[in-house]
């Protein structure tokens, strides 16, 4: 298992800036993932790392070796694809066994490790069928188990359970979240889908339209978002993001909503925004309480079940939030107007001019601002 | 708009049964969804509605009189597919214009430009009249593509899993959008999708279909409560729900190969060996659990963390609100919400009070 | 470092860019000796063609000269004089009838010698010839261009047809249909020579237009289905089932939608059928003599008179090439994305 380091790596396509520069240190035995929507360069760079595509600029070191021009079946990785990409003339058994007898093995321990490999993915029932007669989750065992097989420095996994059903997916991402835990491999995962990253992820790289938004933890990123999109992207809906008024400690919303802000922030707003100014106030869905006597108000666009929970969507005027409820609250109809309050440990403020996060003042460890 | 109604729908192609006596009705104004996963025979029993297949057996009524007979232009229904809705040549306006330029319809220029702007308004794409589709994202053709359908006014939506292809983010928006539109529209709308979600949120009634046969059809909370089959229960909710053999020995149930005891439930016909059937949300960690067990896995979602529990050898999804510092291998205590367990019998079935 | 953009002069539109996968020394000398070869294949390849051009314009004792000339005076006209005009060999005192302007060089001939009326009996004259008429070869190019250009749009036509309703339809019996027209082609054409022959013979179809027109049509029909199946199955079903949910019938459906995107299929379709029905040979030479013959089995048959002209069959197949050059070069665009059968994706 091998350290990763990216350093000012870019990448164009003639004109079309696919990753600006960034750096990026991935330790050894990490699970970090790359984030974002299609086209912010989450996959390009997967492939740079790869050595599947050029790197424009900028160099890559695994295990301190510059790889940045070696031939990807020089730079001892694994690459795990979307659509499996197994060789559908050839048996399960054929399909694992292809690395190792490119490398030259021998037969005994080829055989040897095969079957250490697919006790592991526990698909050793499956080691004499071919491709076709695999569900999608099975051949992406398959193909993981192609990857592991080879012992690699790091494994470079591209969207490898967005082709599969909903539960499978959801079976899946624990199968390799373990794998990961049992084996320590050094793993770089690229999605679109922000509820894989969270739940993998020992460190999540939010990226948008080419550049790196943001680099933490899945904590940090869901509790310390550093600007709009990642607070936008990260959470199921994302953060509620309403842009206000702010003057002496209270935000001016739309729809004649005042918000006192918590004491806390105040010193933070003050020297940001010089007094007064535009901001944007942000909680997440599960921030929001129903309360009769809820200091905001906003009118039901729509209400939807989630199983455990209810989701409301309140409309402000023309913007949308939703708030978290128990199924038990009851049924709002569109049209009705409810108060909510928002939990103040929960309350986040960005300035609209920079899109970035407005940090409190004298925040200490983050443990603190978690939650 | 039109009420439909489907009976005992039958469907073959060559040796497969797609659809075998497919039943269900979906009221006008109503927001219908068929749920259920690849192969289950839902974009199969839309075409046979719209008219680009001809069911073997049973009918198709519109508003209580039978259309078998008619071609899918003269049923009018706007029909929404998955992907290739759009012409690729065309420009976004063509492309919304192209259903009221039909022969069939000799409606004047003026009317048409009316009706699609007045359509793209509602969709928020005004801006990308003048665009060719190539040039647009994901969301934006995708809304395009309801644009289509919605310009018709028909008498009914048929839409086949139209959210399918687009990023997570999209399909949340989407969705919330697509369910403010048909409640203010009062449009009557079949809505086939594999993600339970969608079909959670946005349904009014849902059917849940497998392998060409109806299992079961009932309203969100129906299906999540009081799913009629084990099919059914493990379809919806995420995370899945906890299925797990038991066995009955005097008044309690035996949870197989775990520490885990619950009493028998009074009022049922409880078989000797059963399925006993526990959402991750009620199964609860606390201080003064009954049971004890093993953190085998965390997932953190911010919202909420899914926890592996070990017990015995048996594996329980739980789920903790916001984050966590409890660990893999850590050993805590739960305890089981007795009044929202599903009880199930060995084929399946749900056993009732 | 990594792009090499491939334009070329005559295909506008598509550039590709090349991902270097190694990027050393030797990766790169790899490349250079790949591409050195494949300039060398095609040279190769090139080599009768232009020969043949050249040779349209020699004068014939160049033409016939051994060891062969590749640098020599070229004669712009005389080939082609001698390709479209039936000649008589003058013998010598027949020639001295002539006043010497008239037989030396035939730029004097036009100019000074009342006698010889168009330019092109100067050039004859010049080569010691009488021009007698008008030779068969024009007659023959208007029936190649008859019968080809007429097969190839039937063999379009209904193979577009019939590929649209094998793609689109539950036809009963379908798999052995295609196979059966498949069959067709899995005969080498000459072994069905003699039966047709006969049956043209007793259908008094033998040298008719319609006749060549229908075999080569029907040739050309079985791979003219099959590649349209295989280019209309790529157009997804959906763009015509959302037409007809519309309110489109089945006919506008299939001219609105199916029809513009199917242009590189017809297009890739025609030059096929095209390039099989220009240059067929067995069948033209069985089936017709005087009246429907076409190119292919009139140009070797100039070679058995006496001297054989080498200049003119040069020129007579340079202007062979020339009509299929250009239904090529007019649909250059569509062959591109249809030669791989290009898929209209989103």
């Amino acid at each position: 298992m091998a350290t990763i380091e990216l350093r000012k790596v870019e990448k164009k396509f003639g004109d079309l800036h696919a990753v600006k520069p960034m750096d990026l240190t991935i330790h050894d035995g990490e699970f970090v993932v790359l984030l974002g929507p299609s086209g912010c360069g989450k996959t390009t760079t997967l492939r740079m790392i790869s050595g599947l595509e050029t790197v424009t600029s900028g160099q890559i070191f695994i295990d301190g070796r510059d790889v940045t021009w070696a031939h990807p079946s020089d730079r001892n990785i694994a690459f795990v694809f979307q659509f499996f990409a197994l060789y559908p003339h050839m048996t399960v058994w054929q399909n694992i066994a292809f690395p190792l007898q490119s490398e030259g093995q021998a037969r005994a321990n080829i055989e040897k490790r095969v079957q250490e490999v697919a006790r592991v993915l526990r698909i050793e029932h499956l080691l004499h069928l071919r491709p076709k007669a695999l569900s999608g989750g099975d051949k992406q065992r398959v193909a993981l188990a192609r990857a592991l097989v080879r012992r690699p420095a790091a494994f470079l996994m591209d969207e490898p359970i967005g082709a599969l059903d909903a539960d499978a997916r959801e079976t899946m991402r624990a199968e390799i979240k373990r794998l990961h835990l049992a084996q320590n491999a050094t793993t770089v995962y690229v999605t679109h889908d922000q509820i894989e990253a969270m739940a993998m992820g020992d460190r999540v790289v939010v990226m948008s339209e080419a550049v790196v938004q943001q680099i933490g933890t899945p904590a940090e990123v869901y509790y310390k978002p550093a600007n709009l999109f990642v607070a936008r992207f990260i959470g199921s809906p994302g953060m509620n993001l309403v842009r206000g008024h702010y003057a002496d400690g209270i935000v001016y919303l739309p729809g004649d909503n005042r918000y006192q802000v918590p004491a806390s922030w105040r010193p933070a707003l003050q020297e940001a925004l010089g007094g007064q100014g535009e901001v944007i106030l942000g909680f997440r869905p599960e921030a929001g309480r129903l309360s009769s006597e809820g200091a905001l108000a906003a009118q039901v666009y729509a209400s939807d079940l989630h199983g455990a929970y209810t989701m409301l969507h309140l409309s402000l005027n023309d913007e949308l939030i939703h708030i978290r409820t128990e199924r038990s609250q009851g049924y709002h109809p569109i049209g009705v107007v409810v108060r909510f309050d928002i939990l103040s440990d929960m309350v986040r403020f960005f300035d609209p001019r920079t899109e970035k996060a407005i940090r409190r003042v004298g925040s200490g460890s983050p443990a603190e601002e978690v939650g | 708009m039109a009420s439909v109604e489907l009976r005992r729908i039958t469907k073959r192609f060559k040796a497969v049964t797609a659809l075998n006596g497919v039943s269900f009705d979906v009221k006008e104004g109503e927001f219908f969804v068929l749920l259920g996963p690849t192969g289950a025979g839902k974009t199969t029993t839309l075409r046979v509605i719209a008219g680009l297949e001809r069911p073997d057996q049973g009918e198709v009524l519109f508003d209580g009189e039978p259309v078998n007979h008619l071609s899918p232009s003269e049923r009018d229904v706007a029909f929404v597919f998955e992907q290739y809705s759009l012409y690729p040549s065309m420009s976004v306006y063509d492309n919304l214009a192209f259903p009221l330029r039909s022969p069939l319809r000799r409606m004047p220029e003026p009317e048409i430009r009316r009706r699609v702007q007045e359509t793209a308004e509602k969709l928020r794409i005004s801006h990308l009249l003048q665009r060719t589709t190539a040039h647009l994202s994901g969301g934006e053709m995708q809304r395009v593509s309801l644009g289509r359908a919605l310009v018709r006014d028909p008498r009914i939506f048929l839409m086949d899993e139209p959210l399918s292809n687009l990023d997570a983010k999209l399909r949340e928006a989407l969705r919330v959008e697509l369910k403010h539109l048909q409640k203010t529209e009062g449009s009557t709308t079949l809505f086939v999708t594999h993600d339970q979600i969608e079909a959670l949120t946005m349904g009014d009634r849902i059917g849940v279909l497998s392998r060409g046969h109806i299992i079961q059809i009932g309203t969100p909370e129906d299906i999540y409560d009081r799913p009629a089959t084990t099919f059914v229960a493990q379809l919806v909710g995420t995370p899945r729900i906890n299925l797990v053999e038991a066995h009955r020995e005097d008044d309690t149930l035996y949870i197989s190969d775990s520490p885990v005891r619950l009493p028998l439930p009074p009022g049922r016909d409880v078989p000797p060996t059963l399925l006993v059937g526990v959402r991750p949300e009620d199964v609860r960690i606390h201080a003064e659990g009954e049971f004890l067990a093993e953190i085998a896995l965390t997932e953190p979602l911010g919202v909420e963390t899914i926890l592996h529990l070990r017990a015995g050898k048996q594996t329980l999804l739980s789920i903790v609100p916001g984050m966590t510092d409890l660990r893999v291998k850590d050993q805590v205590r739960f305890s089981i919400l007795r009044e929202r367990l599903h009880y199930f019998r060995p084929d399946g079935t749900r056993i009732t009070g | 470092m990594g792009g090499v953009k491939a334009t070329g002069i005559f295909f506008r539109g598509t550039t590709t860019s090349i991902r270097v996968d190694k990027t050393g020394i030797r990766a790169r000398i790899g490349v250079a000796v790949r591409a050195v070869l494949a300039v060398a294949i095609a040279v190769i390849v090139l080599i009768p063609v232009v020969w043949m051009g050249l040779t349209a314009f020699k004068k014939h004792a160049d033409a016939v000269a051994v060891p062969p000339k590749v640098f020599f005076t070229p004669r712009l006209l005389d080939s082609w004089v001698f390709l479209f005009t039936d000649r008589l060999v003058l013998s010598k005192p027949m020639l001295a009838q002539y006043p010497p302007e008239c037989t030396q060089s035939w730029q004097v001939c036009l100019k000074s010698c009342p006698e010889v009326s168009r330019w092109y009996e100067c050039v004859a004259l010049e080569n010691g010839q009488l021009v007698t008429g008008p030779s068969k070869y024009l007659e023959r190019l208007r029936n190649s261009l008859i019968i080809a250009g007429c097969s190839t749009f039937l063999a379009v036509l209904l193979g577009l047809l019939a590929g649209y309703a094998f793609s689109r339809f539950e036809i009963p019996g379908k798999d052995d249909l295609l196979f059966f027209i498949l069959s067709t082609r899995m005969l080498p054409a000459v072994v069905v020579t003699i039966p047709i022959f006969l049956m043209y013979r007793r259908l008094g179809l033998h040298d008719t237009h319609f006749g060549m027109i229908l075999l080569y049509t029907v040739f050309n029909l079985s791979l003219s289905v099959w590649l349209f199946r295989g280019f209309i199955d790529e157009i997804p079903r959906e763009y015509e089932e959302a037409a007809l949910v519309d309110g489109y019938t089945r006919l506008e459906a299939f001219r609105k939608i199916v029809l513009p995107n199917a242009m590189t299929g017809i297009a890739a379709t025609t030059v096929f059928c095209l390039i099989f029905a220009w240059n067929e040979y067995a069948f033209a030479l069985m089936l017709t003599s005087e009246k429907a013959r076409t190119l292919p089995p009139f140009i070797p048959s100039m070679i058995g008179r006496g001297v054989v002209e080498w200049e003119a069959i040069a020129a007579g197949s340079l202007v062979f090439l020339i009509p299929v050059v250009i239904v090529t070069f007019a649909l250059r665009q569509y062959l591109l994305r249809g030669v791989t059968f290009g898929a209209i994706r989103q």
